[in-house]
């Protein structure tokens, strides 16, 4: 163990960092760049049961420090993750590896999640309840804290590996819905999404993006992420992976004294692809500066 | 990819809006057709641009002030520093050029066409280039271009210097074996009805990261998703998908 290793649901971590869903690909494409077995591990692409191609285009909006994306979950679908991205992933990466699941009705967040369980590399399953439920008027599951519940229910009946519900901000009371998953029993929070956003053009005087509104990331959004991981942190008995925002080997260390066990680096890595490579290196100073020993002596040290 | 450092050793205007800039740093793997990826104080995303030029140690790019990321490099000087990413997209493919290709750029999507027109001379072809633009104030390169030995076409659309209208207008009776164009993608839908060969189209999008990992710029095409920063810019004429 050390100093930088950290317990996630009862496997261990090198070091916390883990690059969010949606800014690492499936691992390969940053492994031309570097030795991705730094990582902690890392939370791949959103994966659904059917293949997604996605929102139209322009699907991208830059902001004050961060930016909009309203991709729209563009995966190969579950099958093909695990008989064409898992494999390539495998040549480069030797660590388990967090599935990331999303879903559009309860029945499909447990098929992704039981075809994935059967995966040796996936370590655990990273569950995005942010997704409109088709059956429930399109309201996210996120935001309601019965709908996130029956989500994390139906998805720990078809797996025995640790579930991780990952939750959206865009709501009232994040503690009531972080509670509801935890006695649904996820064994893990993930927060936060992104935060619903929306940028205009002035010189076409119309939306930049086409699906009009999407997810405001980067280090913009940091002291929302700081805020809601403590609230949540304070309320639940399960580990928390805080994101939102995170840049900085300083970020990882305040998000970790708010409370997480594990931080994901989302929007940073898109600007910075050894983003996460720096961090992992500049851990070490930054405790030596803050005369801390071992990151999880830490861990919702903030009270 | 590479991340590199790179220093501006030239800045020139060339007309209103576009800009000239010489970069030198380390240009191993930059390929034509390709873009890099510049990062400028202040501002969160990067900024794609084409490469003009790579020879040497110096890489080339023009390009034209249309935001808050142009104006910010058009007001930079010789000897600042840039963070950019290289060795991004697939390219042009010159081997499918044929004895005597045709190059067409319109507007800011000139500058690719550089690179490509010196490659194809030094292959010993027999390149032609057509350059569209508004009005006579915007040409930029031509010079450039007939510096190579290129066969040089201008047009313009009100006509106030060479061929009077669209590039389509000056390709019209032209005989070539392929072509290449990069320019708004009204000129590339024009190009595509009015070619008679097969040819290759670079296309612009709003990017996240420009290296294929956030999925920003997806599109269609015939042989299915591709990413317009990694599996493109440049597609081949029978991989078009148009989306209307």
């Amino acid at each position: 163990m050390g100093r930088l290793s950290v317990d996630l649901c009862g496997i261990t971590l090198d070091n916390p960092i883990i690059p969010a869903s949606g800014t690492f690909g499936f691992g390969y494409e940053f492994a031309e760049l570097y030795d991705i077995n730094v990582l902690g591990t890392f939370s791949f692409k959103g994966t659904t049961k059917d293949p997604r191609f996605g929102n139209p285009t322009p699907r991208i909006a830059e902001c004050t420090a961060g930016m909009i994306n309203a991709v729209g979950l563009q995966n190969p679908g579950v099958e093909k993750v695990i008989s064409e991205e898992l494999p390539k992933l495998k040549k480069c990466f030797d660590k388990k590896v967090m599935a990331n699941v999303s879903g559009f009705a309860v029945e499909d967040y447990a098929y992704t999640c039981e075809q994935l369980d059967k995966c040796e590399q996936v370590g655990w399953l990273e569950v995005n309840v942010s997704c409109p439920n088709v059956h429930g008027g399109g309201m996210s599951f996120g935001t309601n804290p019965e709908a996130a519940a029956e989500v994390t229910a139906a998805v720990k009946r078809v797996t025995t590996k640790p579930v991780i519900i990952k939750l959206s901000p865009n709501v009232t009371d994040i503690v009531a819905i972080a509670k509801a998953c935890e006695e649904a029993g996820a064994d893990g929070i993930s927060l936060i999404n992104t935060l619903l956003g929306m940028r205009i053009d002035l010189k076409t005087k119309k939306p930049v993006i086409a699906n009009k509104m999407g997810g405001f990331s980067g280090s913009a959004i940091f002291p929302v992420a700081v805020r809601m991981v403590y609230q949540v942190a304070n309320a639940v008995n399960i580990p928390i992976v805080g994101m939102g925002g995170v840049t900085t080997a300083e970020d990882v260390v305040e998000l970790m004294l708010a409370g997480a066990s594990a931080v994901e680096v989302g929007a940073a890595n898109l600007v910075n692809p050894y983003a996460c490579r720096d961090i992992i290196n500049d851990l070490p100073r930054v405790l030596d500066k803050y005369g801390i020993n071992n990151l999880s002596d830490i861990i919702g040290g903030a009270k | 990819m590479k991340q590199t450092i790179f220093k501006i050793t030239q800045h020139t205007q060339l007309t209103d809006t576009v800009y000239k800039m010489c970069l030198q740093g380390d240009t191993e793997g930059i390929r034509c057709g390709q873009f890099v990826n510049i990062q400028l104080d202040g501002l969160y995303l990067r900024r794609p641009i084409s490469v003009c030029d790579c020879q040497g140690d110096v890489l080339t790019i023009i390009y034209k002030v249309v935001g808050k990321g142009t104006e910010q490099m058009a007001a930079m000087t010789a000897g600042q520093e840039l963070d950019v990413l290289t060795g991004l997209g697939n390219g042009y493919d010159l081997s499918l050029a044929g004895d005597k290709p045709v190059l067409i750029g319109g507007g800011v999507g000139v500058p690719p066409m550089y690179m490509a027109a010196k490659e194809l001379v030094n292959m010993g072809k027999a390149v032609k280039v057509i350059l569209g633009f508004n009005t006579k104030a915007e040409v930029f390169c031509e010079d450039d271009f007939k510096a190579l030995g290129c066969d040089v076409t201008v047009a313009t659309a009100d006509g106030s210097y060479g061929v009077k209208g669209f590039v389509t207008n000056a390709l019209e009776g032209m005989d070539y074996s392929y072509f290449y164009t990069c320019g708004p993608e009204p000129m590339l839908k024009a190009l595509y009805k009015a070619t008679s060969t097969s040819g290759q189209f670079s296309f612009e999008e709003r990017m996240g990261c420009g290296f294929g990992a956030c999925m920003g710029c997806s599109c269609k095409t015939i042989t299915g998703y591709k990413r317009i920063c990694k599996e493109g810019p440049v597609l081949k004429k029978e991989e078009i998908l148009w989306e209307d």
